[in-house]
C-alpha cells in the first residue's frame, strides 16, 4: 500500500491560512477535499475558503458543501422547535449541545458545521416526564437490546436514543455530559443553572461550559473520533469568547486538564501554535491520522486511544463484562 | 489504494482507488473514450479495498467505500470489481449530490429537448434508452437525470447502461455493434452486463437539454396509455429521489416547475419494438 | 388568532404542493388548506375573520365551525400554521 502522502495536517493548514491552499494542485485539492468530508468538516472549510479564487471545480463543490451546511442547519433548527414544542407542557426548557446550540446562537463555531442528531441537555430528575413528553410527541425507541437499554439507563450520560416516527430524526436526552461510571463528573446542575436562553424555551450553555463540554467530548467521551471537528469548536469559540474564567470553570468540573490541553491542541492545529508535551503529540498524531483519501490510518495508535476511552468510561471490571456480553450477544467488535 | 482511474460523467468527476487492477482496468477500458475530471479534481472519491489484507487474496472480496459510504453494504466478489465500481458511483450521487436535483430515470434527447421515462426497476427504462440511442436519440443517462434547479434543463450523465437478465440479449440482439462489459453473472440482481454509451452520447455529454415529456413506462402489460396529473408526478418523483429533502427549497422549486411545465403519460407495453412506437406518436404529438 | 407559516406555494392541480421554510418539509394538500393558508397569510387573523372571509372569498360559505376547527388544527399540527 501506497504510504500516505498527506493527513489531517492538511487541513488543519487550509483552515488556518485559507490563502495557502491557492498553491494546491489537483491532486492537493483531491486530497484536502477527501479529507475534510470524512472529518465532516467539507461546510466548515466551504465557509473559510469562500471568496478565494480556487479553481472553478473546486468552487463549485464548495458552493454544493456551503448549501448542505445551510439546509442542514434548517433541519436542526426544526428539529429544536419540535423539542421545544414537546417539553413546553411539562415546563422543561430545551438546553442545546454542541452543533445545533451553535447554530442556534449563530456563533461562528456554527458556521458551516454539519449537525447529525439533536442534543440536549436535561435535569436528571425530571428525565422521566422527559422522555415521556417526547414519545407521545412522536419520538421513539431505536430498539436497542435489553442489557443496552439497562447499561444506558443506570450508568450512561443519557437516555437510549430516541428517532421521530415521521421525521426520522435522532435526539439524544443527556442529564450531564459524561458517563456516570467516569471517573470525572462535573456539575450537571451548575451547567443547566448558568445556560443562556436563546429564545423563549430555548437555551445553551453558557460560553465557558461550552467549551468545557467540547473538551470533555472530545477527551473523555470518545475514542477521538471527530476530533478535529470538535477541536475546531474549541477554537472558534476561544477566538470568539476568548479564556476570561474559563480555568476556574473548568477546574469547577474536574476538567482542568482535558481543557487546557483541548486549548494546547486547537492552537497547535488551527492558531498561533503551542508547548506541547509527549502526550500532545501523540493525542496530535491520532487527530491528524487520514491519508489522501480521507480514510483513518495509524491503525495502532488509534486502538489505543479505543481502549483508553473505554477505561475512561468505565472501571476495568465493568468494563470486560460490558464487552463479553456485547460479544456474545453476537455485535461485531466495535474496534474502528 | 495501489491503482486508481479518473473519469468524468457529465459534469461530474469521480477519482476511483483500488486495492487490485482488475476492476480498474476494465473501467479503463470501457470509459476510454471520456474525459477527467474538471480542472483535476474530482467531485467524489470511490474506494473499493479488502475489509482485510489477506482478503485482497483469498477468496479477493470487494468493499464499496467513499465520500459517502453506507455502512452495512455488503462486499462483492472480485469478479463483480465494475459492478462495485459503478454501484460505488451510485452511492456518491445518491447520497452526496447537491447540486443537481436527482431523479432516478433513464433520459433520451431529440432535437435539444428531453424524454425522462422513470419508475420501478425493472421496468424497463434503460434497455428503452439503450434502443432509442440506436434510433436517432442521443442517450443521455440510464440511471439518474440531472435536474438543474437554476435553469430547469436536465444534464446528461452517460454512465454504463446497466442491462439485467432478459435485457441483456434483447440489447446484444439490437445493438449489434455496441461494446459491451464482460456478463457478470450471479449479482444480487440477477445477470449484469454493461454496455458503453455511443459515440454520440460521449461527445454530446456537455449538452444539457429542455425537458419535453415525462413517461412512466411499464413493461409486461397489454399496451396502454394514460394521462399522469402533475401531483401525482410529484408524488412518484420525489420517492424516485434520493437528494430531494436535502435539497431544500431549490429541490422543491425545480420540481414543481418541472411537474407544472412539462407533460407525463404512464405507457404498459408488452414488449420493447411496441414501446419504441408509442414513445414516437407520443413524442409527435407533442 | 392563527397565521401561516413562511411558506412557498405551488399549485399542482386538485392537489397543492407547500414548501414549509422553517421546517423543510413539503407537503401536499387539499381544499380547503389552500384557501385557509392563502386566507390567513402570514399576519394572520382571527378565527372568526376566516371564516367570513373564506365564505365571500371562496365561496365556502357551507363550511361549519367545527369542521373549519378541525383543518385548522391539523394545520397546526403539521406546523404549516402557528397558533397564538
Amino acid at each position: 500500500m501506497a504510504r500516505p502522502v498527506t493527513d489531517g495536517w492538511l487541513l488543519a493548514r487550509a483552515l488556518r491560512t485559507p490563502g495557502n491552499t491557492l498553491a494546491l494542485d489537483p491532486a492537493g485539492w483531491a486530497a484536502l477535499i477527501a479529507t475534510a468530508r470524512a472529518e465532516q468538516m467539507i461546510g466548515t472549510l466551504a465557509y473559510r475558503l469562500e471568496g478565494l479564487r480556487v479553481p472553478q471545480a473546486v468552487a463549485r463543490l464548495l458552493a454544493d458543501a456551503r448549501a448542505s451546511a445551510a439546509q442542514g442547519r434548517v433541519v436542526a433548527l426544526w428539529e429544536a422547535e419540535a423539542a421545544r414544542r414537546a417539553m413546553a407542557p411539562i415546563g422543561v426548557p430545551v438546553v442545546l449541545l454542541k452543533g445545533t446550540a451553535f447554530v442556534a446562537a449563530d456563533l461562528k463555531a456554527g458556521q458551516g458545521r454539519s449537525i447529525g442528531d439533536l442534543d440536549i441537555l436535561v435535569p436528571r430528575d425530571r428525565i422521566d416526564a422527559v422522555e415521556a413528553a417526547l414519545i407521545s410527541a412522536g419520538w421513539e425507541w431505536v430498539k436497542p437490546d435489553p442489557y443496552d437499554d439497562d447499561y444506558y439507563r443506570r450508568w450512561m450520560h443519557e437516555l437510549p436514543p430516541l428517532i421521530h416516527r415521521e421525521r426520522d430524526r435522532m435526539i439524544d436526552v443527556h442529564h450531564t455530559i459524561l458517563p456516570l461510571t467516569a471517573r470525572i463528573t462535573p456539575d450537571a446542575a451548575g451547567l443547566l443553572a448558568w445556560s443562556v436562553e436563546v429564545e423563549p424555551g430555548v437555551r445553551i450553555l453558557s460560553r465557558n461550559d461550552m467549551l468545557v463540554h467540547a473538551a470533555a467530548h472530545l477527551f473523555a467521551d470518545g475514542d477521538l473520533a471527530g476530533g478535529m471537528r470538535n477541536l475546531w469548536d474549541v477554537y472558534c469559540l476561544v477566538d470568539q469568547f476568548g479564556t476570561n474564567g474559563l480555568a476556574e470553570r473548568a477546574a469547577h468540573h474536574g476538567l482542568g486538564r482535558e481543557v487546557a490541553r483541548a486549548l494546547r491542541l486547537s492552537a497547535a492545529l488551527y492558531g498561533q501554535g503551542a508547548r506541547l508535551n509527549p502526550a500532545d503529540h501523540l493525542y496530535l498524531r491520532r487527530l491528524t491520522a487520514r491519508d489522501g483519501w480521507g480514510r483513518a490510518t495509524r491503525p495502532f495508535t488509534r486502538l489505543g486511544f479505543y481502549v483508553r476511552s473505554h477505561w475512561l468510561r468505565m472501571p476495568p471490571a465493568m468494563l470486560v463484562r460490558h464487552l463479553w456480553t456485547k460479544w456474545r450477544g453476537g455485535h461485531r467488535g466495535d474496534i474502528v | 489504494m495501489r491503482h486508481v482511474f479518473s473519469v468524468r460523467i457529465g459534469p461530474i468527476g469521480f477519482r476511483i482507488g483500488s486495492d487490485w487492477r482488475a476492476p480498474i482496468a476494465q473501467m479503463e477500458s470501457l470509459y476510454t473514450d471520456y474525459p477527467g475530471p474538471h480542472d483535476g479534481v474530482p467531485d467524489f472519491n470511490v474506494r473499493l479495498f479488502a475489509a482485510r489484507p489477506w482478503r485482497r487474496v483469498i477468496r479477493p472480496s470487494v468493499m464499496i467505500g467513499g465520500d459517502f459510504v453506507l455502512p452495512e453494504a455488503a462486499p462483492l466478489p472480485l469478479a463483480q470489481g465494475l459492478l462495485a465500481a459503478e454501484m460505488g458511483m451510485n452511492l456518491q450521487m445518491a447520497l452526496g449530490q447537491r447540486r443537481y436535483l436527482l431523479l432516478h430515470a433513464s433520459v433520451v434527447e431529440r432535437d435539444g429537448r428531453a424524454l425522462v421515462m422513470t419508475g420501478m426497476s425493472g421496468a424497463g427504462k434503460s434497455t428503452l434508452a439503450a434502443l432509442l440511442g440506436t434510433r436517432g436519440w442521443r442517450l443521455m443517462g440510464d440511471e439518474f437525470a440531472l435536474l438543474d434547479p437554476a435553469t430547469g434543463l436536465i444534464h446528461a450523465f452517460p454512465r454504463l447502461i446497466s442491462l439485467k437478465n432478459a435485457a441483456i440479449g434483447v440489447a446484444e440482439a439490437a445493438v449489434p455493434d455496441g461494446v459491451f462489459g464482460p456478463l457478470l453473472p450471479g449479482t444480487p440482481k440477477g445477470d449484469i452486463r454493461h454496455l458503453v454509451p455511443n459515440a454520440a452520447a460521449i461527445a454530446g455529454m456537455d449538452r444539457a437539454a429542455d425537458p419535453a415529456l415525462i413517461l412512466f413506462p411499464r413493461f409486461g402489460f397489454e399496451a396502454a396509455e394514460r394521462y399522469v396529473a402533475p401531483s401525482e408526478v410529484f408524488v412518484r418523483l420525489t420517492q424516485a429521489s434520493t437528494n430531494y429533502v436535502a435539497m431544500g427549497e431549490r429541490g422543491f422549486d425545480a420540481l414543481t416547475r418541472l411537474v407544472t411545465t412539462v407533460p407525463a403519460r404512464a405507457i404498459d407495453y408488452p414488449d420493447t419494438d411496441r414501446a419504441l412506437a408509442q414513445v414516437e406518436a407520443l413524442w409527435r404529438d407533442l | 388568532m392563527a397565521r401561516a407559516e413562511s411558506l412557498r406555494i405551488v399549485h399542482l392541480d386538485s392537489f397543492t404542493a407547500v414548501y414549509h421554510r422553517s421546517s423543510g418539509i413539503t407537503h401536499l394538500i387539499t381544499a380547503p388548506a389552500p384557501e385557509i393558508l392563502a386566507t390567513l397569510g402570514e399576519a394572520g387573523m382571527t378565527f372568526a375573520a376566516l371564516t367570513e372571509r373564506l365564505a365571500t372569498d371562496y365561496d365556502l360559505g357551507d363550511l361549519d365551525a367545527d369542521a373549519l376547527a378541525a383543518r385548522l388544527d391539523e394545520l397546526v399540527a403539521s406546523g404549516l400554521v402557528s397558533a397564538a
